[in-house]
């Protein structure tokens, strides 16, 4: 029960939507789309889904051509970024349209929608109407569809991202546990969404996706540790990783014209030479007798502090384990950790990581 | 200052339905006079300034042997072709209208918006235009002072209402809960009546209104392309006027034929303040 999408492109105009995608998913198993708005995510789906029939390239489900199977007849189950439901039904009837469509008996549907029901917390919502309900529990009931169904391959489109803060949080916490509970009924689950945090955090297998191609599929802590190229950084990472232009010889690393940095051990191997060098955000710290930089911008998130200072021409964006309020202009002293700085070559592939032993 | 905006609004609406309703009432009690109480000066309320009489009523019923007017035909006929040509044009213009929000289109330049105003396009042109090739071809078609010619000819007039009022509402319907319907086992024609017809009800009932609208006060057509068989009502209320006018009559017969548009009204109205309507889709 393997999905094997092979070179997948679709270019409804001018641009290309998918630009030959290929990838393999397997049953029991939970990958994340990561990629920007208008990466391709949402067609990717919808091609599996088959609303989108592909220019070229085939999907092989089971080792059958999936392109010859419509819609109605693909075992497969969306859920959308919007919330959408039937409108004109009750939340029983919408979560029971799809098993009532396959005719099955009225007691296994009562079964399963009261099963799904519960499993998304909206026990006691079964009358209500659509409209009478909260954003979430409208996507609740989406979810909730979308599981009664026991699809084959069950799709999420960003389906957090409509809801506010505090909700998204909880949501994507019940949905983790949801999906735990429900990748051992034979599914493929395939989720996307454009925020990095999330795709770690929900584990699995990653499939990052950019400008309609994917660059890079693999294990969450692989993408994490060692991103293939500089976009896979810049994308996998939130805020996206620093990426700055510097000059490897006489062991050491010249940033600008005024910075150097002592090379790290991993670093060793590199010939001398320009490149980019990435560094996360997470990895800079306040400390005295550090490099001195100037705030260019800083704001507090929480109990943190994103501060975007200037490196010669270039910005570096920091995340400070500090609430501190800096003013624009004002010097700080910062140490860069550089044990955990990635070289990529001026093209952008990676060469150097901190990860080394774990590199493919 | 609350007071006085208070105060200009309430003065507005109060203004506004004295300006709605006088007519009406000014016809009812034009309604219940004879020609000597039209004739002899301005007068309004009846027993005081004149006496009623149900004559110009009664006038409506009889029929022409009796020295009467027989209104019931041809309000049966407006009936009949208003109704059945709303209703076509409501199933007709919904069915074509979601084949253009839904569905691409391509022939040669013309694209889905092309179809779109081609459909608007009939209304745009003075039915003046209209009237000579619709005479011919109903003279052609041997279906002149006819019930079905009118139908027909009145469908071609309010299908494009259907059809602009539906696209609209179509587009606005979130085409992920067609697809949803789709993706859980629907073909297209299932998903069609399944899903999005018992949620464009609204936008029918708005698009149905207007064609019964349209369809029942239009006298032009009514008047070109019927003589003797077949006449309408307001072809019939305009005949009323002879040598003398009979303003009784004439303002009985015109409340007469409003009636069914304010129960129209009213009926659309509670739809929407139950909030079936508006709301129903974001």
């Amino acid at each position: 029960m393997d999905l094997i999408a092979e070179a997948l492109t679709f270019k409804p105009d001018d641009e290309y939507h998918l630009n030959d995608v290929s990838f393999e998913m397997q049953k029991n198993k939970l990958y994340t789309l990561l990629g920007r708005t208008l990466s391709g995510k949402t067609t990717l789906l919808k091609t599996i889904a088959g609303l989108i029939t592909p220019d070229e390239g085939r999907l092989l489900f089971d080792g059958k051509d999936f392109g010859k199977v419509p819609v109605w007849n693909r075992n497969v189950a969306m859920v959308y970024q919007q919330f959408i439901n039937y409108p004109h039904l009750k939340v029983f009837d919408n979560v029971a349209f799809s098993l009532r469509q396959r005719r099955l008996d009225e007691k296994v549907v009562f079964e399963r929608v009261s099963s799904a029901l519960e499993l998304v917390g909206l026990n006691g919502f079964a009358n209500r109407k659509i409209q009478a309900l909260s954003g979430g529990q409208q996507q609740r009931v989406a979810l909730a569809r979308s599981l009664a169904k026991e699809s084959a391959i069950l799709l999420l489109d960003e389906p957090l991202v409509n809801l506010d803060y505090k909700l998204r949080e909880q949501l994507r916490e019940e949905f983790r546990n949801i999906f735990s509970s429900r990748v051992t009924s034979d599914s493929i689950l395939v989720y996307s969404s454009t925020d990095p945090v999330e795709a770690m955090e929900l584990g699995g297998e990653i499939i990052v996706l950019d400008e309609a191609k994917v660059l890079q599929q693999g294990p969450a802590q692989v993408i994490f540790e060692n991103p293939t190229n500089t976009r896979v950084a810049e994308i996998s990472n939130d805020p996206a990783m620093n990426l700055l232009k510097g000059n490897i010889g006489d062991g050491k690393i010249q940033l600008g014209s005024e910075m150097t940095l002592n090379l790290p051990n991993h670093f060793d191997k590199l010939s001398p030479g320009d490149y980019i060098l990435g560094l996360r955000a997470s990895n800079m710290v306040l400390q005295e007798n550090g490099i001195s930089f100037k705030v260019e911008l800083s704001e507090i998130s929480g109990s943190e502090t994103y501060l975007h200072v200037a490196c010669g021409e270039q910005n570096l964006v920091g995340l400070l384990d500090v609430v501190h309020n800096f003013k624009k202009g004002e010097t700080v002293s910062l140490s860069l950790d550089v044990s955990k700085l990635y070289a990529f070559d001026l093209t952008g592939i990676l060469v150097a990581s901190p990860f080394e032993g774990d590199r493919p | 200052m609350s007071k006085f905006y208070l105060f200009v609004k309430y003065g507005f609406i109060i203004l506004w339905t004295i300006f709605v309703i006088a007519p009406f009432l000014w016809a009812l009690s034009t309604s219940f006079k004879d020609f000597q109480s039209v004739t002899s000066g301005a007068t309004y309320i009846p027993w005081l300034q004149f006496e009623p009489t149900l004559e110009g009523w009664r006038v409506l019923l009889k029929s022409p042997a009796n020295g009467g007017v027989d209104i019931v035909e041809p309000y049966i006929n407006s009936i009949l072709v208003t109704c059945s040509a709303s209703l076509i044009s409501i199933i007709l213009g919904t069915l074509s209208a979601y084949a253009l929000s839904r569905f691409t289109f391509r022939a040669g330049f013309i694209r889905n918006n092309d179809i779109t105003f081609f459909f608007i396009s009939q209304r745009i042109m003075p039915p003046v235009v209209l009237s000579i090739p619709f005479f011919i071809m109903l003279g052609f078609l041997g279906l002149l002072d006819t019930l079905i010619g009118l139908i027909m000819v009145y469908i071609v007039l309010l299908m494009p209402i259907a059809v602009w009022i539906m696209v609209d509402f179509f587009n606005k319907v979130p085409r992920e809960i067609d697809e949803t319907a789709l993706i859980d086992g629907c073909n297209p024609y299932v998903a069609f009546i399944k899903v999005v017809l018992p949620n464009s009800i609204p936008g029918m009932i708005v698009a149905g209104m207007f064609c019964l609208i349209f369809g029942w006060t239009d006298f032009f057509f009514a008047f070109i392309l019927t003589f003797t068989e077949v006449q309408l009502l307001p072809v019939r209320i305009v005949a009323l006027n002879s040598s003398i006018t009979p303003w009784w009559s004439l303002s009985a017969s015109a409340l007469i034929s409003v009636a069914p548009l304010v129960v129209v009204a009213f009926v659309v109205e509670r739809f929407l303040s139950k909030g079936n309507l508006s709301g129903a889709l974001k």
